[in-house]
């Protein structure tokens, strides 16, 4: 299987689905002639053309708007967001004209529509470059979001979502696009909604997405050698619609769960997974579930600071030596 | 204070203008059917607020009685396959585009016999099969998806057109400069209509946009034709409208159109007519250039229509009106089981649901 990288796979995925369907055309800023704000949509204004891969002027709301509406008439758009903290400007196109049109009409405008774009804190961005938003979308029904870990799932789960009848709102991980892993040559797909384990183990379960599945990863290992015990990670890889089955299998086995998270604590997924959990397994848990997640304080740029707000391997393993009674 | 000489004069951007003098060529059949739609607006509308009132229409219900002949003359000269979409005054677009009055009617009730299901009320109409797309209630919000409906178009090289009403207070919101210049740069067919009635809900619009023609915001976007038109006048509306409608469908150039016009009811049917805002004088005064009752007689002038046959007309669409109200009442409320079936085009994803368990 070849080895690339998450920006790689996602730049397969553009390809192939616009390859595929001509109703498939990317709209963003930087995609076409700058080949990418993070080169995610390098070398499709050449094979395309410019009414398949548009420059958007800096006007998130209207281009997500744009998206809609063509949407409306059949066409598939995919709206890149050079990072999902400009798409708060578009927030009235995903959420009051996206995600409600098929209800709204009773049925008869179904918008298949992906946003996408990186999220999350990448390094000393500050305040308003860092945030992970994952949350904000998750709460709103009408939509599907997704937020994958790895090159495999970023290429499969992308390509799902393009073929999707509803919008969904993809968030990458910006401090993913250099991350490798394997892709295989062959056509692939990796469904919306379904949760997959990482790494098995029968102690701990440890749920993430996104950038804190590879962290959970670290702590899994290091709890493995430092405390002999052993992490099944579960990547959730879709916030919504969660694939809570896959959460209850693994917790109903090791009994004990961390949820690890980028965003904030207050209403996030964790938040709602947790709940989920107790409601569902409380009888199987040994120890009350564990939420790992940011600081609850807008992302500082000092580097030092930063450090304390994001949360890494290390808060997931203390966490997990704490539902472990580890001390 | 809004008065008529307000329509003072009409940009000449477009290359053929034209006034609404005479009938522009239409046959009396077409002049009689505009006249039709508008009076099916009305009495619709008159209906739909005697429901309203007796509490058989909920939640917001916004009126267009009195601004008629925009939907009218922008509307009907457009082809099947080309698109309308507007904001939440939305009753007599989906009525002169060909909206059922019963399925318009059930709408407003929130029966599963309306044209939306009963999902979306009397801000969401659509209709997909007449490329109906709605009645959207976000300021603004839908002008965006309008150049993404003309985008598509020139994507497919389709000639459609998109025509876009929206009221006078959207051309202060960000998604208007945001669409009209995506539309102008890449030449998009799209037809953006102002239905200036002079006030958003109860505040005239001269108190808030920097500007003391809304049409001269077109000149910010280059390729952008504009023009301001006698909104009273069904036959000025119309006769700008057709011309958008070409340069759109030959030129691919989109057009700014600004009807001044005047709603004689409240904001919505729980705001007053008149008050602090405006004075019953002033409401008066405009109900004298009534679209209707001006453009019925000057079709009597003209021999299209005798006084009879105006008069059966009317009857006609009151008779309309209470059939649509008859069928509305008479049509079920949707299932609780439908609760589920809109959110997604597929089956709702598991999980989610389960948290309502104890609804």
């Amino acid at each position: 299987m070849a080895v690339i990288t998450y920006r790689e796979a996602l730049n397969q995925a553009l390809r192939e689905e616009m390859s595929r369907d001509e109703r498939v055309f990317l709209i963003g800023e930087e995609v076409a002639e700058y080949d990418g704000a993070y080169k995610v949509s390098k070398g499709l204004l050449e094979e395309f053309g410019k009414w398949r891969v548009r420059d958007a002027p800096i006007a998130e709301l209207g281009f997500a708007g744009l998206g809609v509406g063509a949407a409306m008439t059949g066409l598939r758009p995919i709206v890149e967001f050079m990072t999902w903290n400009f798409a708060l400007l578009a927030i009235d196109q995903i959420v009051n004209s996206a995600a409600k049109l098929h209800q709204m009409s009773g049925g008869q405008y179904n918008v298949p529509i992906v946003f996408r774009g990186p999220g999350g804190a990448a390094l000393m961005l500050a305040a308003q470059h860092s945030q992970a938003l994952e949350p904000w979308f998750a709460y709103v029904p009408g939509l599907k979001v997704c937020s994958p870990a790895t090159p495999y799932d970023a290429k499969g789960l992308l390509k799902s979502a393009v073929r999707d009848d509803d919008p969904v709102v993809f968030i990458e991980g910006e401090l993913l696009y250099n991350v490798k892993g394997e892709v295989p040559e062959e056509e692939y797909v990796v469904p919306i909604g379904s949760a997959d384990v990482k790494r098995a183990g029968s102690d701990v379960t440890i749920v993430a997405y996104g950038k804190m599945v590879h962290e959970s990863l670290v702590a899994a290992e290091r709890l493995a050698a430092e405390d002999g015990l052993e992490a099944e990670v579960v990547d959730l890889r879709t916030v919504r619609p969660v694939d809570l089955s896959t959460v209850l299998e693994s917790v109903r086995k090791t009994n004990r769960v961390v949820v690890a998270e980028e965003g904030w604590p207050v209403g996030n997924v964790g938040a709602q997974l947790t709940d989920d959990i107790q409601r569902e397994a409380f009888d199987d848990l040994d120890a009350p579930v564990a939420r790992v997640s940011a600081l609850d304080v807008p992302v500082p740029y000092a580097r030092n600071l930063e450090k304390l707000v994001v949360p890494s391997a290390d808060h997931i393993l203390a966490a997990a030596r704490h539902v472990g009674y580890i001390t | 204070m809004a008065t008529k000489e307000r329509v003072t004069r009409a940009k000449t951007k477009m290359e053929k203008p034209r006034d609404g003098e005479g009938f522009l060529g239409l046959g009396h059949e077409e002049l009689r059917e505009v006249l039709r739609l508008m009076l099916l607006s009305r009495r619709f509308e008159e209906k739909a607020a005697e429901s309203y009132q007796m509490g058989k229409i909920g939640g917001f219900c916004h009126l267009y009685i009195g601004q008629e002949a925009v939907a009218a003359g922008a509307l009907t000269p457009l082809r099947e396959d080309d698109y309308v979409i507007t904001g939440y005054r939305d009753h007599a677009l989906a009525l002169v585009r060909g909206v059922a009055p019963k399925a318009v009617m059930a709408e407003l009730y929130g029966r599963v016999d309306g044209c939306s299901k009963g999902m979306g009320g009397s801000m969401h109409l659509f209709e997909r099969s007449l490329n109906f797309m709605g009645g959207h209630a976000i300021v603004g919000g839908h002008l965006p998806l309008a150049a993404g409906v003309g985008y598509a178009i020139r994507y497919r090289e389709g000639d459609q057109v998109v025509l876009c009403a929206f009221g006078d207070a959207a051309v202060n919101i960000g998604s208007f400069h945001e669409a009209l210049n995506m539309a102008a740069k890449w030449e998009l067919p799209v037809i953006y209509l102002i239905e200036n009635n002079a006030y958003g809900m109860g505040t005239d619009i001269r108190r808030t946009a920097a500007i003391s023609q809304l049409v001269d915001r077109a000149c910010a976007y280059e390729g952008l034709a504009a023009r301001q038109v006698d909104g009273m006048d069904v036959m000025a509306v119309r006769a700008a409208t057709e011309e958008a409608i070409e340069l759109a469908r030959e030129e691919h150039r989109p057009s700014l159109i600004e009807a001044l016009c005047y709603r004689y009811m409240g904001h919505s049917m729980s705001d007053p007519s008149h008050g602090t805002y405006r004075s019953r004088d002033e409401v008066e005064r405009w109900r004298k250039d009534d679209p209707i009752l001006c453009f019925s007689d000057r079709l009597v002038e003209g021999g299209v229509i005798s006084r009879e046959e105006y008069e059966e007309m009317d009857r006609a669409a009151i008779a309309e009106a209470e059939e649509a109200a008859a069928f509305a009442e008479q049509s079920p409320s949707p299932e609780p089981a439908d609760l589920y079936r809109y959110v997604y085009s597929d089956v709702y994803p598991h999980g989610a649901d389960r948290r309502d368990l104890w609804r």
